[in-house]
């Protein structure tokens, strides 16, 4: 049997296909405006016979192939747990949410956190502060990486008010490279004790389309008490945990 | 329950001084939302017909009941909090009503009087007050406050800038100094409205009260036991309304329509009869109070596939767990009586306040829960502060717990899904 695991989020929609375990493909596209006409384009290719769908678009998901749904939670718990069977722990960054989950044997979720609805600290807040440093998010991970980490602060989580700050701190004349680190770090001091609060030990994976940033990457292995590991494709562990929950008991 | 339909309130209404046009639009926006997390429901159980009559007659009917009851002289009292005694008020011979308001209205006009980081029961009851569309606090002759967290407090004198407002104060220790200071306030709150009605409070009357609210309270009570099994019998939601309706329906009829719902609910156990299938996971819920229309985490709990099995909460088990004793002969004895159960609610503005953490960690076990979900509204501090303890008792006790912070938007429906399914699922 064929399972396609759909995770249809606010930034991207995933799709992993699985026969018997082992993925057969992978793909990602933009949500657009409309994140279920670029899922279907995914059902369209007809390579599937269940499909389980994830993420914010999961129930309208739902409403429009009939199909299975499972919550990001378990998913990137299955995922994450059937790429790194010694994980104890999920650190997800994807583009609007943040979650972090502690496991249990064969990746029972123990508990876990999910950022409020605002994206602070998430992959979209990165890519408004690198606009505002005039970087591209490559350029900001890379200067982040190489400044030292003595300098600036950035206290403001929220998007809109970070934003002003960094500006401000632009206009100043402060270092735009020590800034961008000053942003990483913020965002990595508060995975750090959302992970601590759930409990979380190593090993971590780390996944999400901001496990690609080489300097958070860098940032929480420095502060994480464990091993941190990233999937080659951060950005699917959510599709593959979807397919993965078939069968394995999948809610509703 | 009549059959025919509903007649026209409007004339009544605007006798009331509401803003009819903005009134309406509320009354069609509660509407939709009972529709929605009510009327899709399966199999409920056929008491449940009183509470829909009740809800769709919510400013209708009732008001009507209230309108005449006052016309004839009698006077009717607006609450916000457990801690003021209905029976007090009803054995001066007025009519008890609560005010609290479960939906986010008007908050532009709120906002310009009270900081915006007010917590949505609060800017909710203002709202409704300055937006001209609840007929409950119009018909309220008098409104009775009380010093319980400092927005409500605050609130209370801007309030009183608008209606009629009495404040009851509140200690915040439960000691005897405590107790003995409390007792004088329900002592002087029954002289306010003592002259209010110009009725006093006898033996006789405080009596028949004490009964009376305590029937209503049993009968609660007897509903909430049902929950011990599984299947249960009704919805969470459905167990919700109930209390919610108790704080404003007329006491005798609401028992009476109360019993025969535990009788069907009973009968039901016993059938091994339920509206989720046995073993769906259950939930104890606990927090701050919600308020009609305020169903909204029950709404997605229950749509989730599992089951609230109780509230800790003032809309809940806070309301109907103890009883006023009813031995007592004379009227100051009644008094203590009254004192001393009110004093033993357990909110979070006292200190220190381990009987709420107690309840939770029993009715957990009792109602068999598999997982609490610790409710609070945004920007309330008092139950903020306490959930980090309610969560360590809770997982001491060995379950878990998800901690919700949110208010009266809908914006936030799907995040909290989305976190109270990957709990359920965790369960
Ligand atoms: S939570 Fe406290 S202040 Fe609020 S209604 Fe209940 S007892 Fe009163
Ligand atoms: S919810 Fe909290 S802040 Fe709001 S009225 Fe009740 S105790 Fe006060």
């Amino acid at each position: 049997m064929r399972v396609l695991g759909l995770d249809i989020g606010s930034r991207s929609v995933d799709a992993v296909w699985l026969e018997g375990g082992r993925p057969l493909d992978a793909a990602v596209t933009d949500s657009g405006f409309d994140p279920q006409a670029a899922a279907r384009t995914f059902v369209d290719r007809g390579e599937h016979d269940v499909i389980v769908a994830t993420g914010y678009g999961r129930h309208a998901a739902r409403e429009a192939f009939g199909c299975e749904v499972v919550t990001e939670i378990k998913a990137y718990a299955l995922g994450a747990s059937v790429l790194f069977p010694e994980a104890a722990s999920v650190l997800d960054i994807g583009g609007q949410d943040t979650k972090v989950i502690a496991l249990g044997p064969g990746g029972k979720v123990i508990d876990f956190e999910m950022n409020d609805k605002c994206a602070a600290g998430t992959g979209k807040f990165l890519e408004v502060m690198a606009k505002a440093l005039g970087f591209d998010l490559e350029e900001m991970a890379a200067a982040a990486l190489a400044a030292d980490g003595s300098g600036i602060q950035i206290s403001s989580m929220c998007t809109v008010f970070a934003e002003s700050e960094v500006t401000g701190l632009v206009h100043r004349g402060a270092d735009r490279a020590a800034v961008a680190r000053g942003l990483h770090d913020s965002i990595a001091k508060r995975t750090l004790s959302s992970l601590k609060r759930v409990g979380a030990t190593g090993p971590l994976v780390f996944a999400g389309g901001v496990a690609k940033n080489a300097a958070m990457v860098e940032l929480v292995r420095t502060g994480f008490d464990g091993e941190v590991l990233v999937p080659e494709e951060s950005q699917t562990v959510g599709a593959l945990g979807a397919a993965l929950s078939h069968g394995a008991g999948a809610h509703e | 329950m009549t059959e025919t339909a509903a007649p026209d309130y409007h004339q009544m209404w605007a006798e009331l001084g509401l803003d009819l046009p903005t009134h309406d639009m509320l009354l069609q926006a509660v509407g939709g939302m009972y529709g929605d997390a009510y009327l899709t429901q399966p199999n409920r159980p056929e008491g449940t017909g009183y509470l829909d009559f009740v809800l769709s007659e919510v400013h209708g009917l009732r008001i009507k009941e209230l309108d005449d009851f006052r016309k004839q002289g009698g006077k009717v009292v607006g609450t916000f909090c457990l801690y003021v005694p209905e029976e007090i008020v009803r054995a001066a011979g007025a009519w008890c009503v609560g005010l609290c308001a479960g939906a986010e209205f008007a908050y532009d006009q709120v906002e310009q009087i009270m900081p915006r980081n007010t917590c949505a029961l609060i800017k909710s009851f203002m709202g409704f007050k300055l937006a001209k569309v609840c007929p409950y606090i119009e018909s309220s002759d008098l409104v009775i406050g009380e010093t319980t967290c400092d927005g409500k407090k605050k609130a209370y004198e801007l309030l009183g800038d608008i209606h009629n407002v009495y404040v009851m104060e509140l200690p915040q220790t439960k000691d005897a100094k405590a107790l003995a200071f409390w007792r004088e306030r329900v002592a002087e709150l029954m002289a306010k409205v003592e002259e209010l009605t110009g009725n006093k409070v006898t033996a006789d009357s405080l009596r028949t009260a004490i009964k009376e609210v305590n029937d209503k309270r049993r009968a609660l009570q007897r509903i909430a036991a049902t929950f011990k099994a599984d299947p249960v019998p009704m919805s969470g939601k459905d167990r919700l309304l109930a209390t919610q309706i108790a704080f404003y329906d007329d006491v005798p009829r609401f028992t009476q329509m109360m019993n025969t719902l535990a009788d069907e609910l009973e009968a039901r156990v016993a059938r091994g009869e339920g509206v989720a299938p046995k073993g769906a996971k259950r939930v104890l819920v606990t927090g701050t109070p919600m308020a009609i229309p305020n169903w909204k985490l029950h709404d997605i709990i229950e749509k989730a596939g599992a089951v609230v099995v109780g509230e800790e909460m003032c809309t809940g088990s806070r309301y109907y767990q103890d009883l006023v004793s009813e031995d007592a002969t004379t009227l100051d004895e009644m008094i203590d009586d009254i004192a001393e159960k009110y004093l033993d609610i357990n909110c979070a503005c006292f200190t220190p306040n381990q009987g709420r953490i107690d309840d939770v960690v029993r009715m957990a076990k009792d109602l068999g829960a598999d997982g609490v979900i610790d409710y609070t509204l945004n920007f309330c501090g008092l139950y903020a502060m306490e959930q980090h303890s309610v969560e360590d008792a809770v997982k001491a006790a060995g379950l878990p717990v998800l901690r919700i912070e949110t208010d009266y938007s809908m914006e936030d429906v799907g995040q909290l899904s989305t976190r109270v399914e990957a709990f359920l699922e965790m369960l």
